[in-house]
């Protein structure tokens, strides 16, 4: 419409819609309370405008039944907008099952994400059009917050926690990725963009780009090269619990308790093993802070999650 | 007459230390007027520097470190040395006694003090700022602020942590002044709007300040001593900084806009010549905002990494604390049906102040709503909603306020012509500043960018001319104001007919504001009635 003067952002996920659904929904609510009040009070000012010095105004003190009116109103209109923005907000933060996923890591000014493939890449995302894709975020540093306008989502990612946000593009193209929380001196420079392909043409880019080894290998790799396996054998047998099959599977913690394996878990794990130990177990295990990267703890947990597919009690 | 001759608290004694060591209400409100004033055109100089930078989508005036800087060092002195304070320490001071018919605050001594703590707290500050700044934002968001930030994070800290109990101590004396030195007389029910606000912004104060302290020490803490609060790398939380922070900070948007409120309640009353539509509602919407205020700073934190369900509970309180302040709209409204409506300089500001006020309090409900703040937040949607209130709404009503009681104040009539002009440039230019950033927010403009994608240029240029034009505004009234000091006309008493002890007594009043003690027989704004059968002076009167 107006090249240089859009008002409207671009819509290019399932949400998006949704989202403007509602925001039509608010507009139409705020257009007609500012109208009305603007117009009363223009008629007012005008109508009951002072026509000579002395003159002084109606003694009316108030209305029960317009305070009433005035105030239920309001209410009713507000819960109607509280109830649709927390369908959409829990739909927002709910991803499906069989959600892509995707390894989102922040750092002072750059975005890098790990495809469970193996291909990385730095301030670009690539996913394919009409497939729900879910990011599991962290960072290295300050808080960042991962947003795309077009998609109307946005997360901000922690350090030292892991926070998850999904989307379904719905339409191919690029679209920008900002940095919205204020993260230091380059934050309007932590720019990317998000790179929504055809199906086909995703596949190819899987393929072109491949580095040869999916997140699970260099999971698989690191794993058996900082020692881990030495201790969490396959057989239970090692100092440590075993760890197949272990995700997102409850586990008893000395000193009574339990604890869902999740990603958290197992980054705590590493990072502070003495915090929640395994019931039965001594502890016994090193940190591995400074050891490990980030990105090395997602590969890792990327290879725990396939254990639990190929492992002996593979069957939820 | 002869307004040279008479004594007043003006003329009373000269000199500097007479001002320095006065414990006159009416003084210490001088007092905070020029520091605020200062203050805000410190504040207003670097919303300059970041408009011009964000005339072209490169960072090409500032580096984006003075940036950063520059959007910090606003934020700071606005909301803490100028917003916070403005309203109550200025007028606050100067006329809560004089609305109760008493002859000072509660603790004269304590106001004093509450100014030295508050110029104090600048001085850190402006050091902060002269030693180089600080870049983490107001909001000073961790571990950005208490580890990362190479700037001086610890100095402005500590300036804002001194200033705060400068609040604390002005909450208390009025919150003291309010109930027990009211003139007989003067119900609870009897009071103005305007006191009514101040008694809930002063629980605030007193509630919330001492929430920012202790957090902003432990900002402090984490920075000097390395201790592990906030930082994950040492055991901490971020997140809890941000709850800790925003329990006050929220509060705080309320402690600028409800003496706004305030003003406006006496304005619309005045120079509609009516009783305020609905006086015990709008009274009781100012408690209503200042108790749920304290229980939705979680809406802050929608995308913070707090669970879904604390989402869900924060909007829905948020909400709630919407419709106290509908309520005061559609009763101001009210109050102009059968008035007797006067366009006078205050009254403009007034009328513009509810029309910000509404569309700050519109865009609210956009905020508060969970999917849609989701794709909002932190982007300049944001930022065009709190200036709507924070500019539009408390600024607006400032200065409403200190035009109306500028004849009480200083004995003078300001140019009535050139004020009116001023009102009407402020609004044009407010509304040109900040309205196309609604349109930018929404297309997804983040905040704090120093540099931005081409395609929000044209609504930036807007957005930046409307600024200039908003300067004039500013600085106009700065002009005719002190110019009026000694050319304005005489104002006399009363100048608008209006109704309230501080009009019944001369102007400039005497240092202890009545020669006797008033007893008032009728509630605020009897404007049928004759000041006479309202306010009885002297040994005779019965209520």
């Amino acid at each position: 419409m107006f090249q240089n003067l859009p008002l409207f952002p671009e819509k290019a996920s399932t949400i998006a819609y949704r989202v403007d659904a509602l925001f039509y929904f608010l507009t139409a609510v705020a257009v007609f309370f500012a109208a009305l009040i603007f117009i009363l009070i223009v008629v007012f000012a005008v109508k009951y405008r002072r026509r000579s010095a002395t003159e002084k105004g109606a003694p009316i003190e108030g209305n029960i039944a317009l305070e009433i009116l005035w105030t239920v109103v309001p209410l009713g209109i507000t819960m109607v907008m509280f109830g649709w923005g927390a369908l959409v907000y829990v739909d927002m933060f709910d991803p499906p099952s069989n959600a892509l996923e995707i390894d989102v890591v922040a750092k002072q000014w750059m975005w890098k994400m790990q495809h469970r493939e193996g291909q990385s890449e730095i301030n670009e995302l690539h996913v394919p059009v009409g497939r729900p894709v879910q990011l599991m975020m962290t960072s290295e540093d300050v808080i960042h917050s991962f947003f795309v306008p077009a998609f109307r989502i946005k997360m901000d990612v922690l350090p030292g926690r892991y926070t998850t946000l999904w989307f379904q593009p719905t339409k191919a193209g690029e679209y920008h990725l900002f940095c919205a929380e204020f993260c230091g001196t380059q934050h309007s420079g932590m720019l990317g963009r998000v790179i929504v392909m055809e199906p086909a043409e995703y596949q190819g880019w899987l393929d072109g780009g491949a580095t040869g080894m999916s997140m699970e290998q260099a999971g698989a790799q690191l794993f058996q090269r900082l020692g881990c396996g030495v201790c969490h054998r396959p057989d239970g047998a090692g100092q440590g619990p075993s760890l197949v099959g272990i995700f997102g599977r409850p586990v008893k913690l000395e000193g009574g308790g339990a604890v869902t394996a999740d990603e958290a878990y197992i980054r705590r794990s590493i990072l502070e093993p003495h915090a929640q130990v395994v019931a039965g177990y001594k502890p016994v295990m090193p940190t591995f802070k400074g050891l490990v990267s980030e990105d090395g703890i997602l590969q890792i947990i990327a290879y725990l999650k396939s254990l639990q597919k190929e492992g002996p009690q593979a069957q939820r | 007459m002869n307004a040279q001759r008479r004594e007043h608290y003006l003329n009373v004694n000269y000199g500097v230390r007479s001002w320095l060591l006065t414990t006159d209400h009416k003084r210490i409100a001088w007092l905070y007027l020029v520091s605020v004033t200062f203050f805000f055109f410190v504040g207003g100089f670097f919303a300059t520097l970041i408009r011009l930078e964000l005339l072209t989508p490169q960072g090409d005036l500032v580096q984006a470190e003075t940036y950063n800087k520059l959007f910090t060092m606003h934020g700071v002195t606005m909301v803490f040395f100028f917003l916070i304070p403005s309203i109550p320490a200025v007028l606050g001071n100067f006329l809560i006694p004089m609305m109760i018919g008493a002859r000072d605050l509660a603790f004269p001594k304590l106001n004093l003090a509450s100014w030295y703590i508050f110029i104090i707290g600048g001085l850190f500050t402006l050091a902060a700022t002269a030693a180089g700044g600080v870049d983490t934002g107001w909001t000073f968001y961790t571990p950005y602020s208490s580890i990362y930030s190479n700037t001086h994070v610890a100095l402005t800290v500590v300036g804002i942590f001194v200033t705060g109990f400068s609040s604390i101590l002005t909450g208390l004396n009025f919150i003291v002044t309010i109930h027990k030195m009211r003139a007989p007389g003067l119900t609870w029910f009897r009071l103005p709007l305007f006191v009514w606000a101040h008694y809930a912004t002063s629980i605030i104060f007193v509630l919330g300040t001492p929430v920012l302290a202790i957090t902003l020490a432990l900002v402090g803490l984490e920075r000097i001593f390395g201790l592990g609060i906030f930082d994950p790398a040492r055991g901490g939380d971020p997140v809890l900084f941000q709850h800790l922070f925003w329990f006050y900070s929220h509060p705080a948007v309320y402690i600028m806009i409800l003496p706004s409120m305030g003003i406006v309640s006496e304005l619309i009353a005045c120079f509609s010549r009516k009783r305020i539509f609905g006086y015990a509602f709008v009274a009781f919407a100012s408690l209503g905002i200042a108790i749920i205020g304290f229980l939705v700073w979680g809406h802050h934190m929608f995308v913070s990494g707090q669970s879904v369900h604390a989402g869900l509970v924060f909007s829905l309180l948020s909400f709630l604390v919407a419709i106290p302040s509908a309520i005061k709209v559609f009763n101001w409204t009210a109050t102009l049906y059968k008035g007797s409506v006067s366009y006078d300089a205050p009254m403009l500001y007034s009328l513009g102040f509810i029309g910000v006020f509404t569309i700050g309090g519109l865009t609210g409900l956009f905020l508060a709503t969970l999917g849609f703040d989701v794709h909002v937040t932190d982007t300049y949607f944001v930022v065009a909603h709190f200036h709507y209130i924070m500019v539009g709404g408390a600024v607006m009503g400032y200065l409403g306020g200190i035009h109306f009681w500028w004849p009480k104040m200083t004995g003078r009539l300001y140019p009535e012509i050139l004020a009116r002009l001023a009102a009407l440039i402020v609004f044009l230019g407010f509304n040109l500043t900040f309205f196309p950033q609604f349109v930018l927010g929404f297309l997804g403009m983040p905040r704090r960018y120093h540099a931005y994608p081409p395609e929000f240029q044209v609504l930036n240029v807007m957005s930046s001319a409307g600024a200039s034009i908003l300067a004039v505004g500013y600085v106009l009234p700065l002009v005719y104001l002190i110019w009026s000091l000694r050319y304005g006309a005489v104002a006399g008493r009363n100048p608008w007919g209006a109704r309230g002890l501080e009009w019944e007594t001369d102007s400039p009043p005497p240092t202890h504001n009545f020669d006797t003690t008033p007893r008032v027989t009728e509630s605020a704004y009897a404007y049928e009635k004759e000041p006479e059968e309202i306010y009885h002076f002297g040994a005779t009167a019965h209520v």
